[in-house]
């Protein structure tokens, strides 16, 4: 009888960290419906060529890391990395630049800085910012909802798209393209919200990007209630982003778009469900997560109202990620037993 | 005025209020701390065996403290080389294998019907931990014994043995968990064959 | 029924607690052999009180409590005690520890017990003595010494009682069976508790899982006319953590670091209860327990009730285990307990569970895999810790932050361990940090302990040398003195005599011839008859006064410096020999002035007279001083120097008195008036002498006695052999002979003590040279015989020792070359061999003797 010898607990919960992986990647399905419905297949095909890569560069780097291969590959994280860009990508940019993204994600962001649970930063975030700034053109050039085309539901075809994304740009598919809500917001010249809304189309078809955004809340459900990440970052960046829009809205209406607004376009829900929530970048106690989420909130509507840049959710989240460790150190939960929770790396334990 | 006169009054100037102010920060601000002998004193394992070539610890204190290499402890091993790497802010070196290796901790032993009584190795322990009188048998104090093995030479029978301390129940330690696959720059050291054996097992 | 508080995170793992709850609690088999750990609870080891070889009745007495934290052991059941040495024992290091072995005889035999008929008629300290020395320890899983905990309600105001029936762990049902069958013995207990206690209220913490035993226990409750509170708390591990069921019954935090008794409460486990209950009213010390057998891998899971020191392998037989599925076997619960590898490991008071797990019931944990810092841990976490931030801090051995974020106030319940996506194994990390920062702890106690050792040694060190360099110097210093006395000494024999006597001499006739003066010149007032009269008078009278007193302080000095010479020891006999000497030189010369005087037939005859008689006195004096001197020396010293000594004083006093009595026949020819005195003189002079001459005879009597004495010792110990008496002998002839040697030297050649000497050393160097041979005769005797003892033979071992000691070092050596070069191989085995040869001849002789 050959017994061995283990140490306590005998027992383990049946979750795995790949079982995690492919559950994020499952809740963001009624998302990517919702993009492949209104904006066509472009995002479908982004999401496929976006993983082949991953896998590729994540599988070189494991080999030239000298590390089990099998081991790190079957984690599915670089899958849900690419995932994650091609959703944030507009659906029909170029094949290059989508590489570009995984490259910087998988490799720099990720690999170069040790791998898995090492990456200081959330790479699909480093990846979209840097091809945001490195190609402001192509990043632009959004699809317009297939509703604001002509005559109605004019998909364009699977063909098309591969095509567009493959081919290289034409001028047939500039019929397709237009700027989001965000960008016409920022971009209105001296119009007040009102005439904005008024006199941009894109505008008065918000509503793809509300289902979008719809979609996206209900994977971020689905994950709250898998307990796959807690409430607190979520609820803190959408709470605190609400109310930082809804004051300057009371404050102005005319200068500043309506909470509603912020809260539903652009990737404020795919940001505040499945990228504020990455563990290994955000910080860790509830009460930190919470402080992290408002962080994010406020930088979204700073950089969306103020900045430069049309969306703000990657910046942002980029920016709390180098907060997060020290919100850590400042957060620590209050252990049991102990009458304040500890902070800083010293002081009285 | 010439500008370069203007310049050399204004810096003059400058260095001197700045170096007030610095004069009367050091003596306003005076560190009050414990003086870096005793710091370094503090971590050294206090055998006093003398394999690091000073006789003691705290004079090898001392010599760490005028700039002597900190990898010539082997009672203390890496922990206190790493402890003093700490303390010193300089980089944790490997220990200095001339000194001698770190081993498992061992006191002292007399067989005691062969012991002549002798009193040398009394003279020789650094703790007093050996207790006797001359042509009386001796026997060492093992919870005062440091595991110096400073007694062992000047025995002229050799009836002193350093044994490993045992392992009971009270000083048992868990053994650290085996690490699985380590992806940071410490673990650089690790062998293919170990990372390709793990990989099976994954598999 | 009051608020239930809940705790932060906890887990929900698999209960399977309904396989060994289906049938009643059964006794298990009393084994053959029974092995009782002699520590089975935390605190001091019991120690033992029974010997290999005896007879033990069934909860008899085997092991004593000793130490304020311990608890006594009994015997299980009735046997032999068959051995007493170190076994393996459950614990999760595998090690072995001391247990007695106590072969069973199958009788079962009860020792005599009963228990207290009313223990509220007990003094507390009584009734807690009676519970300590009946082997209570916590049975929840600590073993924590329930007497101590009893004691609670001396220094702490104790409000609440809990007594923790939660029973959180998957797998283990030995508390829930047992309230659901021997609930009365729980409520005895408590209200036992309660008398020791005096709570203000009592709960009981019970999971919701547990649905048949909260029915029963609120029965029995029924019959107490304590106030208990049954408190039922969801299911969630880890409940039935003291501190978490506290938080759960109460809303209370233990603040940490402290017991629960700080803050007013006292947790009981329900198994210690019923065992108190056993102990008090019934007198049964705890020599059993009942003991969950469970696990895919036995077919008849179920409850038993088994003896302490029982081997699992009992048990697992009972509960038909399957071996072939058999691949864990964790004593304890499925997430603190620990794996066993060895199923003859007995069953001790804190066992509660057995679980013979099979591979697929209990899978190998997979690699770990990186953390992703998902949390998971830190949600499930009891104490609200960063689980995951002490992983990095014990990983990367940073005990210090890790200590800062409160890795002590882990209760290592593995619930974070439990839910780790990526497998880490957090619990085993912490409990191996703790470990590590503990035994830092105790080493840096142990370094500073050294240091101080160091530090007090070198103090002492340091202050011997002070102590001897001020020693010598001081000795130094005191032979200055000495001599610096001596020369004092010397000076005031030798000056004060004729310095201070001269002055006082001087000061006598100073006064003597104002005397006259005033004498005179009173006498020339008297002729001339003048006023003065009376004044002179008066002066004359002071002067002769003052005449008086400076002739007293001279005799006075005079004597004085006699006496002080007497006085002065040892080293002054010499100076004394020179006063004595120096009085008769005076002595002389006085009486040559005195013979010169009465043959001028001169005035001053009757001044010298005086003289010379005071001299004599005087030189008398002097010669006795010496010889009184002369005599507490020699005390001191070997009786023969005395005796030399003595026949010295004698021969001088001879002389001396040869020449009185030429002085005295001279001035009795001359027919001079001083003849009588001088008679007296020469008269006492022969006095002298004959006393000279029999303290001389005396010494020399008490001198041969002792000598004979020790010739008749030895004869006497010539009898019983004893070497060491010989050796003494033979040492005592050697100093004896020396010590005649030395004398010899000092003595003149030509004296005849000199001759008297040299009889005596060869005298002595024969009795030497006898007992010597007497020595060597016995030792070779001893040595052929082979006596079994002898101080010689101590010696032949200590040569062994050595020689023994040389060969090893000489091997030593040679390694070393060996190891370097091939330099001085061969003169160094060489030397080896003949070490070797020389350590195995004394070992071979050695051998004989042993």
């Amino acid at each position: 009888m050959a017994l061995i010898r283990i140490t306590s607990p005998h027992v383990h919960k049946p979750v795995n960290t790949a079982g995690i992986m492919r559950l994020v990647i499952l809740a963001t399905l009624p998302g990517l419906l919702a993009m492949t419905f209104f904006f066509g297949w472009g995002t479908l095909i982004n999401i496929i060529w976006a993983s082949l890569l991953a896998v590729t560069f994540e599988a070189i780097c494991i080999k030239a890391r000298n590390r089990p291969l099998y081991f790190y590959l079957k984690d599915y994280s670089a899958i849900l990395t690419a995932v994650l860009i091609a959703l944030a990508l507009p659906p029909f940019v170029p094949w290059w630049l989508t590489a570009v993204a995984v490259f910087v994600a998988i490799v720099v962001a990720k690999q170069l800085y040790g791998g898995i649970g090492q990456n200081p930063f959330n790479p699909a975030m480093v990846a979209y910012a840097l091809v945001l700034i490195s190609f402001p053109l192509e990043m632009t050039r959004w699809t317009a909802p297939f509703m604001l085309q002509g005559d109605g539901w004019n998909i364009l075809g699977f063909v098309d798209t591969l095509q567009l994304i493959f081919g290289g740009w034409s001028e047939h598919a500039d019929a397709f393209t237009s700027a989001t809500p965000l960008d016409v917001m920022r971009h209105r010249g001296g119009l007040t919200t009102e005439e904005a809304w008024r006199a941009s189309d894109v505008l008065a078809n918000v509503g793809a990007w509300h289902a979008v955004s719809a979609a996206y809340f209900m994977g971020g459900i689905l994950l709250l209630y898998k307990k796959i990440f807690s409430w607190h970052t979520p609820a803190a960046v959408l709470i605190s982003l609400g109310a930082m829009s809804t004051l300057f809205y009371v404050i102005s209406p005319d200068t500043y778009a309506d909470p509603f607004f912020h809260l539903t376009v652009g990737g404020t829900i795919l940001g505040a469900f499945f990228i504020a929530t990455d563990p290994v970048s955000s910080a860790t106690s509830n009460k930190g997560k919470i402080w992290f989420g408002i962080g994010i909130g406020v930088l979204i509507f700073t950089i969306r109202t103020w900045g430069n840049y049309p969306d703000a959710v990657a910046f942002s989240i980029l920016l709390m990620n180098l907060a997060a460790p020290f919100i850590d150190q400042y957060t620590q939960p209050r252990t049991y037993g102990h009458k304040a929770p500890n902070s800083g790396l010293k002081g009285k334990a | 005025m010439s500008p370069i006169l203007i310049a050399i009054l204004v810096l003059l100037s400058l260095a001197v209020v700045f170096g007030l102010i610095l004069g009367y920060a050091a003596v306003q601000f005076k560190v009050e701390g414990n003086p870096i002998v005793d710091q370094i004193d503090e971590l050294l394992p206090q055998t006093q065996c003398g394999q690091c070539g000073h006789p003691g610890c705290r004079p090898y204190a001392e010599a760490i403290a005028n700039g002597e290499a900190i990898n010539k402890c082997p009672p203390g091993g890496q922990s206190t080389i790493d402890a003093l790497a700490d303390l010193l802010d300089v980089e944790a070196v490997p220990l200095d294998a001339e000194h001698g290796e770190e081993s498992v901790k061992t006191v002292a032993y007399i067989r005691e019907d062969e012991c002549i009584g002798c009193t040398k190795c009394i003279q020789a322990c650094p703790v007093d931990a050996i207790l006797g009188a001359a042509k009386q048998m001796h026997t060492v104090i093992v919870s005062e014994c440091t595991g110096c093995d400073l007694c062992v030479e000047p025995c002229p029978v050799d009836c002193i043995d350093m044994l490993p301390i045992e392992t009971t129940l009270n000083n048992w330690k868990w053994t650290p968990p085996i690490p699985g696959v380590q992806l940071i720059a410490t673990d650089s050291g690790r062998r293919l064959d170990k990372v390709l054996s793990e990989e099976e097992t994954a598999s | 029924m009051s608020k239930i508080f809940a705790f932060h995170g906890g887990i929900h793992p698999p209960e399977n607690k309904k396989q060994s709850t289906r049938s009643p609690i059964r006794p298990a088999p009393v084994p053959a052999q029974l092995t009782i750990p002699i520590q089975q609870h935390i605190g001091a080891p019991a120690k033992p009180c029974v010997k290999t070889g005896d007879y033990v009745q069934k909860g008899q007495l085997i092991a004593k409590a000793q130490g304020r934290i311990s608890v006594s052991i009994h015997a299980s059941s009735s046997g032999t005690v068959t051995d007493i040495s170190p076994k393996a024992v459950p614990h999760p290091s595998g090690l072995n520890a001391p247990c007695i072995s106590i072969q069973t005889d199958g009788k079962d035999e009860w020792i005599d017990h009963q228990g207290l008929d009313d223990y509220r008629s007990v003094p507390k300290q009584t009734l807690i003595e009676y519970i300590r020395d009946h082997g209570i320890a916590g049975m929840g899983g600590a073993g924590f010494p329930t007497d101590v905990k009893l004691h609670l309600g001396d220094d702490h105001i104790v409000n609440t009682l809990i007594i923790n029936a939660a029973e959180c762990e998957p797998y283990i049902t030995a508390d829930d069976m047992l309230i659901r069958e021997r609930a009365e013995q729980i409520v005895g207990g408590i209200e036992i508790i309660n008398y020791l206690l005096k709570p203000t209220h009592i709960l009981i913490g019970i999971e919701d899982n547990k649905a048949h035993a909260i029915r029963v226990l609120e029965d029995a409750l029924r019959h107490t006319e304590l106030n208990i509170d049954i408190i039922v708390v969801p299911t969630k591990y880890p409940s039935g953590g003291e501190k978490q069921l506290i938080r759960l019954l109460t809303g209370v935090e233990v603040p940490s670091g402290h017991i629960p008794a700080d803050v007013g409460i006292v947790c009981q486990n329900i198994g210690t209860a019923a065992a108190i209950n056993q102990a008090v009213n019934y007198g049964t010390p705890l020599i059993s327990r009942i003991v969950t057998v469970t696990g895919g891998a036995v077919s008849k899971p179920q409850n038993l009730e088994v003896l302490i020191g029982t081997p699992i392998n009992t048990l697992l037989e009972t509960a038909r285990i399957n071996h072939d599925q058999l691949s864990r076997l964790v004593m304890g619960g499925p997430m603190m307990g620990y794996t066993i590898e060895n199923d003859s490991i007995p069953i001790i008071k804190t066992s509660n569970c057995i679980i013979a797990a099979t591979a697929e019931e209990m899978p190998p944990a997979p690699p770990a895999q990186a953390c992703i810092r998902c949390g998971l841990c830190e949600q499930a976490c009891p104490a609200e810790l960063l689980p995951q931030q002490l992983y990095w801090f014990a990983k990367s051995k940073e005990f210090e932050k890790a200590k800062h974020h409160n890795l002590f106030d882990c209760i290592e319940c593995g619930a974070c361990s439990y839910v780790c996506p990526s497998n880490i194994p957090l619990v085993q990390y912490y409990r191996f940090a703790k470990n590590e920062i503990r035994a830092e702890e105790a080493e840096q106690r142990k370094a500073d302990q050294a240091r101080l050792r160091f530090e007090a040694r070198q103090a002492r060190l340091e202050q011997d040398k002070v102590d001897k360099e001020t020693r010598r110097k001081e000795r130094a210093a005191q032979a200055a003195a000495a001599q610096a006395i001596k020369k004092t000494t010397l000076e005031t024999a030798q000056t004060n005599p004729e310095d201070q006597i001269k002055q006082l001499k001087t000061a006598a006739a100073v006064t003597r011839t104002k005397l006259k003066k005033a004498l005179s010149a009173l006498e020339k007032a008297k002729a001339e008859s003048s006023d003065d009269i009376a004044q002179l008078d008066l002066q004359y009278k002071q002067a002769e006064h003052a005449a008086e007193e400076a002739q007293t302080a001279l005799e006075a000095a005079e004597k004085g410096a006699l006496v002080s010479a007497a006085t002065s020891n040892a080293p002054d006999i010499k100076q004394l020999k020179t006063q004595a000497a120096v009085a008769r030189t005076k002595l002389k010369k006085a009486q040559q002035a005195l013979k010169m005087a009465e043959e001028k037939g001169h005035d001053g005859v009757e001044t010298l007279r005086a003289t010379v008689a005071e001299l004599e006195t005087k030189a008398a004096n002097a010669q006795q001083a010496f010889a009184d001197a002369e005599a507490s020396n020699s005390s001191s010293g070997a009786a023969s120097q005395s005796s030399a000594m003595l026949q010295e004083a004698a021969d001088k006093a001879l002389q001396t008195l040869q020449k009185a009595e030429a002085a005295l026949a001279t001035a009795i020819e001359n027919n001079s008036p001083a003849a009588d005195k001088m008679q007296a003189g020469v008269e006492k002079l022969k006095s002298k002498y004959t006393e000279a001459l029999s303290a001389l005879q005396d010494n020399a009597k008490t001198q041969q006695p002792s000598i004979q004495q020790a010739t008749g010792q030895q004869a006497i110990e010539r009898k019983p052999i004893d070497l060491k008496a010989l050796k003494q002998n033979v040492s005592i002839m050697r100093t004896k002979l020396k010590k005649a040697e030395k004398l010899l030297e000092a003595t003149d050649e030509n004296s005849a003590e000199a001759s008297e000497l040299q009889q005596e050393i060869t005298r002595l160097t024969q009795l030497h040279q006898e007992a010597k041979a007497q020595l060597d005769a016995e030792e070779a005797i001893r040595i052929k015989a082979a006596a079994a003892q002898g101080i010689d033979l101590k010696q032949l071992k200590i040569d062994a020792a050595l020689a023994r000691a040389a060969a090893t070092k000489l091997q030593r050596s040679i390694k070393k070359e060996q190891e370097s070069e091939q330099n001085n191989l061969d003169a160094l085995q060489a030397e080896l061999i003949t070490a070797q040869q020389q350590a195995d001849k004394l070992t071979h002789t050695l051998s004989q003797f042993e």
